[in-house]
């Protein structure tokens, strides 16, 4: 089945590309310095830079691979926003960005090099620029297929066109336009899938109905059945999620990403730098709704109903057209179809093309008119992404690798400039990644799973860096080294149950352990590569001299004066925000308990 | 900043607003909500709602002009 867009959906998604170019050239003639392009100038309010930390992060895997967990795992999902991002967010505003934005680095690499040395400073900034460029080209990969496959849109020119509106206005308007562009990208995908949740709810008979539907009460639960792997449908138990998720990968990710970073660090002053991540988290929670239930509705509902006996005729021969491709499909989540167009089996049983459950639900709930906010929605997720990556890896690329490397000494007009021709290059890289993964779909999973090993130790390092003085860079670095080197071991000696030795793990011989599913093996992966990176950092550091405590003022916590908050009203208070925030998550992990 | 971010969202929602309802408005008792949206015009209202969320916007930013 392949819905037809008419002329209205294609004036509002056109409309749309027309503002977003629209705001680049707009911002382009406030863009003098290289402080503009790559900081907007630190001029950001808390509100607009809040919506962007959450939008920058909203990309395809998290619509399309929320939607696509909700219909596998049910609310459980709703752990990887609660819990396992929340905390984090709000750890990342009251206690780290004091240090962020009070030693003024431009990126969180030039934090490393103010708090460590040039090595470590090194290592995360080229590891970063080499993984948001081939990040980007995942998510235009899955951008490309999915309208492809949905519309039947030409891959290439999908990709092309999204990719040249990015360029276009990150390139006018720098770091301010990818902002702008997000906050706006955040009240489209809000306003679009609001009025999908509501079909879909009251299609089934709301919640309780859902519930009824689902007939599975492990899927309506978030907490009651974690205290064993084998009881719920994730096949993680409740240390695993709380070690691994919450702790270990979320705060790895919302505290040290220079991706999300970077939108608190444009804020307009320290207080609006600390609410930044704050603020986010209000919207974070109220996230699993838009996003989750979707894909939870999507394996229960039919894919056509007959409401109207004027329109029974014309729904049956639509029905026929539908039924080839919903054969062996659960509720209106087609099955997975190979080059051939057959449906893939695994042990006999057909494979589910999960990744299509939320844009199905768009197709099945949204009339013409509304189809076209919904794609809009759909599309501009998939950019603020992808402007989220760009932006980051322009600053990260001429501050601290062309600046630290290449050429020291140039103006600050040379540095704008190299920031427009790296966000050229970088978007034509993520590009060839893009059709790369089209090509050869293998090279990519192996890639995202060396970022991973990369990134699951870097918490260690920032928290030890920020909260213990005696903390050295060869410490760091080499912790930083030893914790990937226990990401790759740990993933190369285990196996999640049921899967061959290669890129699912087992790769270095003996399997040690088997794991109920991956998700479990990728959330002990992290564990062991953050334990790792922790203990080597204190032990070199114990046995290296320490910096001299003058050097650290303003890069660590027991060496940097407490904020102020003087004169503040108590909704300007950071902390006070968070434990509002604080006081929510309690009550909704209760609710969905 | 001069340029206030309210004003281009504003615009747009209330561009979307006005084509939905006008296209929901047209389309009224067509098949097609029988067949998506459970029978409701939801052209029409969510149309509503999207030209009433853009024209907040758009009171907030001559609302901060003055100011």
């Amino acid at each position: 089945m392949r819905p037809e867009p008419h002329l209205i959906d294609y004036t509002i998604i056109l409309l749309y590309f027309v503002f977003v170019l629209g705001i680049g050239f707009v911002l382009k003639k406030y863009m003098k310095t290289s402080t503009d392009f790559f900081l907007s100038g630190r001029s950001i309010p808390a509100w607009i830079a809040g919506l962007a930390f959450l939008s920058a992060n909203l990309g395809a895997q998290e619509v399309i691979g929320m939607g696509a967990s909700g219909a596998k795992y049910g609310i459980s999902t709703s752990h990887f926003y609660w819990i396992g991002a929340v905390p984090a967010m709000l750890f990342v505003g009251i206690f780290m960005m004091p240090f962020y934005y009070g030693s003024r680095a431009r990126s969180v690499p030039e934090y490393l090099k103010l708090r460590f040395d040039e090595k470590t400073r090194g290592f995360n900034a080229i590891s970063f620029a080499v993984m948001t460029v081939f990040s980007s080209g995942v998510s235009m990969y899955a951008m490309g297929k999915l309208l492809q496959l949905l519309l039947g849109w030409n891959f290439t020119a999908a990709i092309l066109i999204s990719a040249l509106i990015v360029l276009a206005y990150t390139f006018l308007g720098g770091l301010t336009s990818a902002i702008y562009n997000e906050v706006l990208q955040f009240f489209l995908i809000v306003m679009g899938f609001i009025p999908l949740v509501y079909l879909g709810l009251r299609d089934v008979g709301g919640w309780e109905g859902l519930k009824v539907r689902i007939a599975n009460d492990a899927m309506v639960h978030s907490w009651k059945y974690m205290g064993h792997a084998s009881e719920n449908p994730m096949g993680v138990e409740w240390f695993g999620m709380l070690m691994g998720l919450a702790f270990v990968l979320s705060f790895g990710y919302w505290c040290t990403d220079f991706l999300v970073v970077q939108r608190a660090m444009a804020a307009d002053s320290m207080t609006a730098a600390r609410r930044t991540p704050v603020i986010a988290a209000f919207p974070k929670m109220g996230f699993p709704f838009l996003v989750i239930l979707p894909g939870m509705i999507a394996g229960v509902v039919t894919s056509s109903q007959m409401r109207d006996a004027r329109t029974q005729e014309n729904i049956v021969a639509r029905t026929t057209t539908q039924s080839s491709f919903f054969t062996g499909g659960k509720g209106i989540i087609p099955p997975k179809y190979d080059a051939a167009g057959k449906p893939v089996l695994v042990n006999g049983k057909t494979v589910l093309d999960y990744d299509l459950a939320t844009p199905m639900m768009l197709v099945r709930y949204f009339p013409s008119g509304l189809l076209g906010l919904g794609l809009c929605a759909l599309i501009a997720s998939f950019m603020s992404g992808m402007a989220g990556n760009t932006t980051a890896f322009n600053t990260v690329w001429t501050y601290d690798i062309y600046q630290s490397y290449i050429n020291k000494t140039a103006s600050d007009q040379h540095y704008l400039w190299m920031g427009r021709a790296s966000t050229i290059f970088g978007l034509a890289i993520s590009l060839m990644a893009a059709f790369v993964a089209k090509e050869f779909n293998n090279i990519l999973d192996v890639l995202q799973l060396v970022f991973a090993f990369v990134n699951a130790p870097l918490f260690a390092t920032f928290m030890l860096g920020m909260f213990w003085k005696r903390t050295t860079g060869h410490g760091a670095f080499w912790g930083l080294l030893g914790g990937t080197v226990a990401a790759a071991a740990h993933y190369g000696l285990t196996l999640p149950a049921g899967a061959v030795p290669g890129v699912k793990g087992g790769y270095l011989g003996p399997i040690l352990h088997v794991y109920p599913s991956e998700m479990a093996q990728n959330f002990w992966t992290a564990i062991f590569a953050w334990v790792g990176c922790f203990t080597l950092t204190v032990v070199i550091s114990l046995m290296t001299a320490p910096r001299p405590e003058q050097e650290l003022k303003g890069l660590v916590y027991s060496l940097t004066a407490k904020p102020e908050e003087g004169g503040l009203k108590w909704y300007q208070k950071p902390a006070t925000l968070a434990l509002i925030v604080v006081a929510l998550l309690v009550g909704l992990n209760l609710v969905f308990w | 900043m001069g340029f206030d971010i309210r004003l281009p969202i504003g615009m747009l929602f209330s561009l979307f607003g006005i084509l939905l309802i006008g296209y929901g408005s047209a389309t009224q008792g067509s098949v097609m909500y029988a067949e998506h949206s459970l029978g409701v015009n939801m052209n029409l209202w969510w149309g509503v709602v999207l030209l009433v969320f853009g024209l907040v916007m758009l009171a907030l930013t001559r609302l901060r002009r003055k100011v």
